[in-house]
């Protein structure tokens, strides 16, 4: 209908069709001639907004972190300096750096652990209704609320909430007292201790790791895993000559959301753990009341620095194919 | 074939069980603590069970006005959105050029790097630029990493749409905007509204850029964390989750129904 009433005037037996009429035909053939000036109409919005909004104030930030304070008046010193990356380096800072880093490493390695039966059962059992299940499984997790995931850890973790009444009824209490009076790990209780943080961390960002290990799994064909065992490897063999190596391109892929994540989080220690700060609260703190824009900013710089050669890592091994 | 081991071992069967189970109890207990009456404390199990709060967090009208709010800066971060998110799409997918990469980077960017170098970034530019803190400055933050799902959405349909359907189009003598009214929209309809649903929700959701870039403003999530960090009212807090479980569950049942066919195997949740 619509295409039929498109064909303005007579067949003409040329190859040059006339000029159609009008602003959105004239547009229109213009465009159809100079496809590179359509292109360059349709980038420049998206890339307009990303280049000024986005990579301007983070181009801002990193400028600021060349900056310095003034310790007597507490203003910003607008001068190019390194000293402020040096406060960095003292030792309190520093503790600030690796904590954070060894909390995201343990909780990759976690996320991985508990996502890998997960995604291999619905990337391999899992059919028809189930699969169907399990998409949704792994998504509405995923997509709920972030804050009132942290919530509801809150009200399990409490005191006296859920999970002390189920291991009192288990009569397992002292399991967890014996934990939280080890040093590190422990505290008063579970919701203000670094066990707390990191369960809440593996929850909050399980559905990442799940999604790109399924994906790789999926494309792992069934008969190989049926060579192997043909060939006499155990299922134990299996896994670690076969089904692992071909699963890490996804791991390492979900890993890059897990590591990236918890680095930058400030929300999640701040709720459920101790009073030692991560590199998230430590920018929140800098840039807030202390008003130290400079040493928040160079913290800041840290997970950029930290991501930018796990991703180049990341892609040595073929990472991003697996996206 | 696959069909012939219909049955997984036992350890996998409890492992893959229990991991489910792991993400899905604690949500189930947001709406068991929607109805208790215990007001002081998170006591389990609860000691009575009631819908009195329902009708408290009615009558709130902060919490009106955060979920107010939070709808406006979600509609407009969305539509926003849509429009660059499919430009950028349309351009990436339909040819390729110089900088296609550092393009499709740019747009991932605001997402792959932490929240909070996207917020503390913000909220520097907005100091150095002298903007006053508005809703629109939340929106500025919003649309910026709402792009990404549209985009990855509209490219991965923009990739099935077969190149001999638009050719086909031009050659029957539409031009440029009547294929795209008449061929291109009708097929990449659906892959934005779930795009544009999912961008919904990531927005409605948002809360660490939200901090940098809201200024008095209360965005929903902006009071949740208020409550988290100083809890004063727990059982308004019980039933503000519950509905935000509820409210954000239904774009993404339905952006799944909307691309079931074939998108989603890749991981299409990120």
């Amino acid at each position: 209908m619509s295409t039929a009433a498109a064909v303005r005037g007579t067949p003409t037996g040329s190859a040059i069709l006339p000029d159609r009429g009008g602003l959105s035909g004239a547009l229109s053939d213009i465009f159809w001639r100079r496809p590179k000036l359509l292109l360059f109409l349709m980038l420049l919005p998206p890339v307009l907004w990303l280049g000024i909004v986005y990579l301007g104030s983070l181009f801002a930030l990193l400028l600021q972190s060349f900056f310095s304070i003034d310790e007597f008046s507490g203003l910003i010193n607008r001068q190019f300096t390194f000293k402020t990356y040096g406060e960095l380096l003292l030792p309190s800072n520093l503790d600030i750096i690796v904590r954070t880093v060894v909390m995201a490493a343990l909780v990759t390695i976690a996320s991985a652990i508990v996502a890998f039966p997960i995604a291999y059962y619905a990337a391999r059992y899992a059919r028809g209704r189930w699969k169907a299940l399990f998409y949704i499984g792994i998504m509405l997790p995923l997509w709920s609320s972030y804050l009132v995931k942290i919530y509801a850890w809150k009200l399990i973790l409490a005191k006296e909430g859920i999970l002390t009444w189920f291991f009192g009824k288990l009569h397992l209490l002292w399991l967890i007292d014996a934990w939280l009076s080890l040093p590190i790990v422990g505290g008063n209780s579970l919701s203000v201790s670094f066990t707390g943080t990191f369960i809440v961390f593996v929850y909050v960002w399980l559905p990442f790791m799940i999604l790109p290990v399924q994906a790789s799994l999926e494309r792992v064909p069934t008969n190989l895993v049926e060579a192997s065992s043909d060939l006499g490897a155990t299922p134990g063999q299996t896994f670690r000559n076969v089904l692992f190596p071909l699963a890490l391109p996804g791991i390492v892929a979900g890993s890059i959301f897990t590591f990236s994540l918890t680095l930058g989080d400030y929300i999640i220690p701040q709720i459920i753990g101790t009073s030692r700060l991560f590199i998230g609260q430590a920018v929140y703190a800098h840039q807030g009341t202390a008003g130290n824009i400079p040493l928040a900013a160079a913290f800041t710089v840290v997970p950029i620095v930290v991501m930018g050669f796990y991703l180049w890592g990341a892609k040595r091994m073929g990472a991003f194919d697996a996206l | 074939m696959r069909s012939d081991h219909p049955s997984a071992p036992l350890g996998l069967k409890i492992a893959a069980g229990a991991g489910l189970l792991f993400l899905h109890v604690p949500l189930l207990l947001i709406f068991v603590y929607a109805f208790t009456t215990e007001e002081k404390s998170y006591q389990w199990p609860p000691p009575g069970l009631t819908t009195q709060w329902f009708a408290v967090t009615w009558n709130r009208p902060d919490v009106w006005q955060a979920l107010g709010l939070s709808v406006q800066v979600a509609a407009i971060s969305t539509l926003i959105a849509i429009v660059l998110g499919t430009l950028c799409a349309a351009a990436i997918s339909s040819t390729k050029f110089f900088g296609r990469e550092t393009i499709s980077l740019l747009v991932i960017l605001p997402i792959a790097l932490p929240g909070i170098i996207t917020g503390i970034a913000l909220r520097s530019a907005f100091s150095l630029a002298e903007i006053p803190f508005s809703m629109w400055t939340i929106i500025l933050g919003h649309a910026t990493f709402c792009v990404v799902v549209v985009y990855n959405n509209a490219v991965a349909r923009f990739r099935r749409i077969s190149g001999s359907l638009v050719e086909a189009s031009m050659d029957l003598g539409a031009d440029g905007f009547q294929t795209f009214r008449h061929v291109i929209l009708p097929n990449i309809g659906t892959a934005l509204v779930a795009g544009g649903m999912l961008a919904f929700a990531l927005s409605f959701d948002e809360v660490i850029v939200t901090t940098f870039t809201a200024g008095q403003q209360q965005t929903l999530p902006i009071w949740m964390l208020e409550e988290l960090v100083r809890p004063r009212q727990r059982p308004v807090t019980n039933v503000v989750a519950m509905i935000v479980v509820l409210v954000t569950l239904l774009p993404i049942f339905a952006a799944y129904y909307l691309t079931r066919d074939g998108d989603q195997i890749a991981g299409s949740g990120k």
